[in-house]
Parts: structure tokens; C-alpha cells; sequence
């Protein structure tokens, strides 16, 4: 890993992670990153969380990017 | 892998001709109908596509280039491109020209409303169907991803790198067991089902067959790499949500953890992959080769096409084994 760590919103989807080793949630537990890029949830409503599960597909309004 | 057994006279001809070492230089006639729909066909076709994957006992491995075999390959891929050129051009029609490639591909499958059955195997299919399906799935998902390997050293730059991130993820980012085809082998064994590559070629359907030969087809046709990671695509992001319900269902009947196990892995990493090939390798391929957006749609449209014929197919079969049940 490069060390650098970039993050991308998605257009009503999650933030997509790259080159980050944990993520620490809201609740400050650490979830380690096994992949070479992960999405974090960024609507709030994945039931596996801090990873997006595409929940935000069936959610009426801006986060389903229609 | 033991060859299949023949469904028709050009699988017949093909098998042959690899059992006995016989030279295939004779025309095949393929039947009038959809290729699509021809088991017979389509066996055919999968069979000579093996030989670039694992092969089969007793075959020499030099058959892979057997001209005879190539040429019987290449009057059923010229076919089976126009048929789905053909059945894929109103998907197409109001296509954009230019813009982003990666939302218009979203915005696709996010318009796509065929019947799902995923959602009827959450709420309603027995065992037995659920047991069906990963049988019919397991002549893709036992090389998931393997298709699209082909198409890595044709690709440059930030989509050859989004490429191989994406596939390193399939192929278990460095850890073999989490190899997303040896999570599926692991699922069929726990649901009590043969884990051995090949174990149902004999059972699944001409659509099944045909799933996976379009898959093959774009990935070793260099010409087809558009098509190939616009399906990729588009299968991407068509996964995360019909495997959070699957998983729900296989759950619900009482299997154990691991048949659940590949749909989990599958929500949360076709979450992440649907982004990568939409944006980061289909966005930079067609940035690099603005020629390729055509053939990136079409292989994306493709992909529902199929998904959509697959999914009426179980819903049928289902629905007539509910009402012969009640």
C-alpha cells in the first residue's frame, strides 16, 4: 500500500476506499479493511455496516440517484 | 473433467471428434431456432471453450487449437453475436452518444424491471428449488470470474489497474480459501451437493450454458472486450441486492451457514464492484477508446437480456411445481 488514502463519493451510492487499512465507525470499533477497495455505507441504512450492502438501491429519494 | 454427454448432433460431432481424436473439419448444420435456446448447440460451444480452461481426460491439450474445432466455434459465435445484437437493439435505442459511461450503464440495470427470482426464493422456494439453483449456477460460478482474466492484457493504464483490483477481490485478495470460486464449491458441498468443477454439465439448461458461453465469448473474442466489461458491469451491478435475498432464503429453509456464506460475500463485495467496473474500468476504457462505448452498452444490455430469459426460466419452472403441488 501506496500509504495514501482516497476516498470517492458515488453519485447517491456508498463512499468507495482505497488504500485504507481499518475503518473506525461512529461508534469508534475498527473494521479492518480485506480488500483492495471497499464501499462504506453513506445512507445509513446497510444492515452491514460500515460496509454499503446496496440498501440504498431501495430507498425512494436523492440516494437512489433517480 | 470427463466430457458431457451429447445433447444433439453438434455437440454429437464435437464430443466425438475430441473422444476419438477424430479431425471435426466437416460444416456443421445448426438448427433454425434461437441459439439461445439450443442445448445442442450451446453444449457444443462450451465444450470447445473448455479446452481453454481446464480440458478434459483423455483429451490432448494441443485440441485447444484443433482448426476443425475453431471453425465450429466460430460459425456459432457469429450467430449467437447477431442473435443478441439483434434481440438487445431496443434496450439500446435511446442510448446516449457521449457523457458518463459509468451512470449511463447504472442508470440500465437500474431501469431493468424483469421479474426477479430472487425474491421468490426469499419468501417462498423449497429446498429442493434452492438446491436446483445452486446446481444450475454452478456451471458459471465454478470459474466465477475467469472470463473476464482474459481480457487484462488487452487492456491499458487505469482500466487494465481497475481490472486486475476488481479480480484480485474475486480471487480472494490473496487468500485462497475466500477464492469466490472455492467459496461456491464450498456452498454446494454444504447444501449437500458434489463441489467437483463440471459435476452438472449434463443437468443445467441451454440458457444456463448459454450464460456462461456469452461470458466466454466476450472474454476471449479481443474484438468483444467492450462487451466484456460492459457485462461485467452490469452483472456487477445486478448482484448485491438478488444475493442479500437469496441469502435470506437459504437461511430461512435452514442450510448451513456456509451454502449462505458466498451470497453474503457477494452483497458486500459486488457492492464495492459495481462501481469499479462501471466507473473505473468501463469509464477509462471508453476515455481511451471512445469507439468501444457502443460495444460497453451492448455487452451491458446483453447481460440483463440473459438475466432476464434465466430468471422467467426458474420462475416458470417454479410456478408450475407450486400449482402441480397444491
Amino acid at each position: 500500500m501506496s500509504g495514501t488514502v482516497t476516498v470517492r463519493q458515488c453519485p447517491g451510492g456508498p463512499l468507495l476506499v482505497r488504500g485504507a487499512e481499518t475503518i473506525r465507525d461512529e461508534s469508534g470499533a475498527e473494521h479492518e479493511v480485506t480488500r483492495p477497495v471497499v464501499a462504506v455505507c453513506a445512507c445509513g441504512k446497510s444492515s452491514r455496516k460500515p460496509w454499503c450492502d446496496s440498501t440504498h438501491k431501495s430507498i425512494p429519494g436523492p440516494m437512489t440517484g433517480r | 473433467m470427463r466430457l458431457p454427454h451429447e445433447r444433439g448432433p453438434v455437440s454429437r460431432h464435437v464430443i466425438q471428434a475430441l473422444s476419438s481424436g477424430a479431425d471435426p473439419a466437416t460444416p456443421i448444420a445448426l438448427g433454425p431456432g434461437a441459439l439461445i435456446e439450443d442445448a445442442d448447440a450451446q453444449l457444443a460451444l462450451w465444450v470447445i471453450y473448455e479446452l481453454h480452461y481446464r480440458g478434459f481426460d483423455g483429451v490432448p491439450p494441443d485440441r485447444e487449437w484443433d482448426v476443425g474445432l475453431l471453425a465450429i466455434r466460430r460459425a456459432i459465435e457469429g450467430r449467437l453475436e447477431q442473435e443478441l445484437r439483434d434481440a438487445t437493439r431496443d434496450l439500446l435505442r435511446d442510448a446516449p452518444r457521449d457523457g458518463d459511461i459509468g451512470q449511463q450503464l447504472l442508470d440500465l440495470v437500474a431501469a431493468d424491471v424483469s421479474p426477479s427470482p430472487a425474491a421468490f426464493m426469499q419468501r417462498r422456494a423449497s429446498r429442493e428449488q434452492l438446491v436446483a439453483y445452486l446446481r444450475e449456477r454452478s456451471v458459471q460460478q465454478l470459474k466465477e470470474s475467469d472470463a473476464q482474466s482474459f481480457v487484462l492484457p488487452r487492456l491499458d493504464g487505469p482500466a487494465k489497474a481497475a481490472l486486475a483490483e476488481l479480480q484480485y477481490d474475486e480471487y480472494g485478495s490473496g487468500r485462497p480459501e475466500r477464492l469466490h470460486a472455492t467459496l461456491y464449491a464450498d456452498a454446494l458441498e454444504a447444501a449437500g451437493l458434489d463441489r467437483t468443477y463440471g459435476a452438472y454439465i449434463d443437468d443445467v439448461s441451454a440458457l444456463s450454458l448459454a450464460c456462461t458461453n456469452v461470458m466466454t465469448m466476450f472474454g476471449l473474442n479481443r474484438r468483444m472486450r467492450g462487451a466484456a466489461m460492459g457485462h461485467l458491469a452490469a452483472f456487477e451491478a445486478s448482484s448485491s441486492v438478488p444475493c442479500r435475498k437469496i441469502a435470506g432464503g437459504l437461511e430461512r429453509v435452514g442450510f448451513p451457514a456456509a451454502v449462505a456464506e458466498y451470497f453474503h460475500e457477494h452483497v458486500e463485495a459486488d457492492a464495492v464492484h459495481e462501481h469499479v467496473a462501471s466507473s473505473d474500468i468501463c469509464g477509462a476504457m471508453v476515455a481511451d477508446e471512445p469507439s468501444l462505448r457502443e460495444d460497453v452498452l451492448f455487452g451491458a444490455a446483453t447481460c440483463l437480456h440473459l438475466d432476464s430469459l434465466a430468471g422467467a426460466e426458474l420462475l416458470d419452472r417454479w410456478t408450475a411445481e407450486l400449482e402441480r403441488a397444491s
